[in-house]
């Protein structure tokens, strides 16, 4: 009987922590709908490049995890017949509207979310971009300050990766790969 | 004793299951706060965009008005028609050209000068948008643009006689009604107005009523295949020798450049000429091969709208 009690002891402790883990995220979510994500994907001989301000985004401080969310019509560009065509022929929004990545800081450890600072952290996870899911991993920073956490990255895919093929007769214009800029600030509250 | 074992089982049974959970669970995470991000976004509205790939379908307004600070310069050529036979190249050795310069004053409002070789004459348009179609917050089924047209003749008068500068003029209202049905097809209906301060004979009338009817059918990411028909309502003395326009063309969208290449048996660009002109008979090879070259130039970017 002792050993039963024990066994059953154990299990429930053990079964509690599952459930406390599975169902509780520990630690903090940092939430933004404002972040800002720009890319450029143009040449020398053609300066194609586009900001959204409305990202998603938010970031569990203990496990760090993440996830961002970014509506492809709202990426903004200088020429209206541009932002035409990256909508109807490249990125085709009526069909993929949303882009999404979902993934993980894997040295979350790293970064203090009590004290004040720039750290250096690792990113790793899944980029869905035109109904393509690819594993993409890009260094980046945390900058802790006293009313945000401010995270931002610099990282480059290859259109033909993700189905996006450039017509022979923009391919002076068009890069084959994109330069994407994120810059997010969650907000400590 | 039976019963212990029993509770042994149950519990190898809650150990593994949750062992075996607490993997699911974890790879489950980001997907939820993924769920988390998209189920706290705001309704937004989305509006539908390309219904046509340009201003003109060929010679019809379409329901598109450029963007803000776009300036669309477009040079439009009308070859001679076909049934002039091998002396004129089958109309090739002919052209009517129009230079038209639109530009956006802002989403919503777009404003043009034209001026045409044939017949000789100056254009004014004015194209005010009221309805996007859009989906989303706001669902809104059709886009409708209200265009108004002066045409002012320069041709010069002949004879002696009173010349009124108000004999030149003529007005086209028309009301563009359109919908992208689906990304490869869009359809428009233009229901026109056309008031001619001097006609040609006292039994003509000033007023006369047209529908026109323009689509879209893409066959390629780039490419696509345009209608356009005008059917005038027979106001005029002289309806016997009428034909409507009619006009089959092809965008092909190259970067900045819209090119449009069609068939058409009218030989004016001035709408209130194309629709109630007497045009070629499309049976008896009256078509004029055409082309309008648009190119748009961005003359400043609209400040970005905070949210």
């Amino acid at each position: 009987m002792k050993v039963y009690k024990k066994l059953m002891a154990a299990a429930a402790a053990v079964f509690l922590g599952c459930v406390l883990f599975a169902f509780t995220p520990a630690g903090k979510v940092y939430l933004t709908h404002t972040g800002h994500i720009w890319f450029f994907a143009g040449t020398a001989m053609e300066d194609v490049n586009a900001n959204n301000y409305q990202v998603a985004a938010n970031l569990n401080s203990t496990t760090g995890e993440m996830a961002y969310s970014v509506l492809v019509k709202g990426f903004e560009f200088r020429r209206a017949l541009m932002q035409e065509h990256f909508n109807e022929n490249y990125m085709e929004s009526d069909k993929y509207p949303k882009s999404t990545f979902k993934g993980k800081i894997s040295d979350i450890g790293n970064v203090n979310f009590d004290k004040n600072g720039t750290y250096n952290v690792n990113v790793s996870g899944e980029l869905n971009l035109h109904g393509v899911s690819k594993t993409v991993s890009a260094p980046g920073t945390i900058t802790v300050s006293a009313d945000s956490v401010h995270a931002k990255s610099t990282f480059k895919i290859a259109l033909k990766d993700y189905n996006i093929t450039i017509p022979s007769v923009v391919k002076d214009k068009i890069s084959e790969t994109v330069q994407i800029h994120v810059d997010v600030a969650y907000s400590k509250k | 004793m039976l019963h212990t074992q029993k509770n042994k089982i149950r519990l190898k049974g809650l150990l593994l299951a949750a062992c075996l959970a607490t993997p699911m669970f974890s790879a489950a995470q980001t997907d939820k706060m993924l769920d988390q991000l998209d189920s706290g976004m705001a309704p937004t509205t989305d509006y539908t965009t390309a219904t046509f790939k340009s201003t003109r379908v060929v010679n019809a307004q379409s329901v598109e008005n450029l963007s803000e600070g776009v300036l669309d310069v477009r040079i439009d050529h009308r070859f001679g028609p076909v049934n002039e036979g091998p002396y004129t190249f089958f109309g090739l050795d002919e052209a009517n050209t129009r230079f038209q310069f639109d530009y956006g004053i802002k989403d919503w409002l777009q404003v043009g000068i034209g001026r045409s070789a044939s017949p000789k004459s100056y254009g004014g348009n004015i194209k005010l948008k009221f309805l996007r179609q859009s989906t989303g917050k706001v669902n809104m089924p059709i886009s409708l643009v209200y265009n108004l047209f002066t045409n002012v003749d320069a041709l010069q008068y002949i004879g002696p006689r009173n010349n009124d500068f108000n004999y030149r003029l003529a007005y086209v209202h028309q009301i563009v009604v359109g919908r992208k049905f689906s990304e490869n097809f869009s359809l428009e209906l233009i229901p026109t107005m056309i008031h001619t301060n001097l006609v040609a004979l006292s039994t003509d009338k000033n007023d006369q009523f047209a529908m026109g009817v323009a689509m879209r059918q893409k066959i390629s990411k780039r490419v696509s295949i345009n209608l356009e028909y005008f059917y005038l309502y027979p106001t005029l003395s002289v309806t016997d020798v009428f034909t409507n326009s009619l006009s089959l063309g092809m965008d092909i969208e190259t970067g900045g450049h819209v090119f449009q290449i069609f068939l058409t048996n009218c030989l004016a660009m001035n709408e209130n000429d194309v629709i109630t002109d007497r045009n070629e008979n499309w049976l008896k090879g009256g078509i004029h091969l055409g082309f309008n070259i648009s190119r748009v130039f961005t003359t400043y970017k609209p400040v970005h709208k905070a949210i």
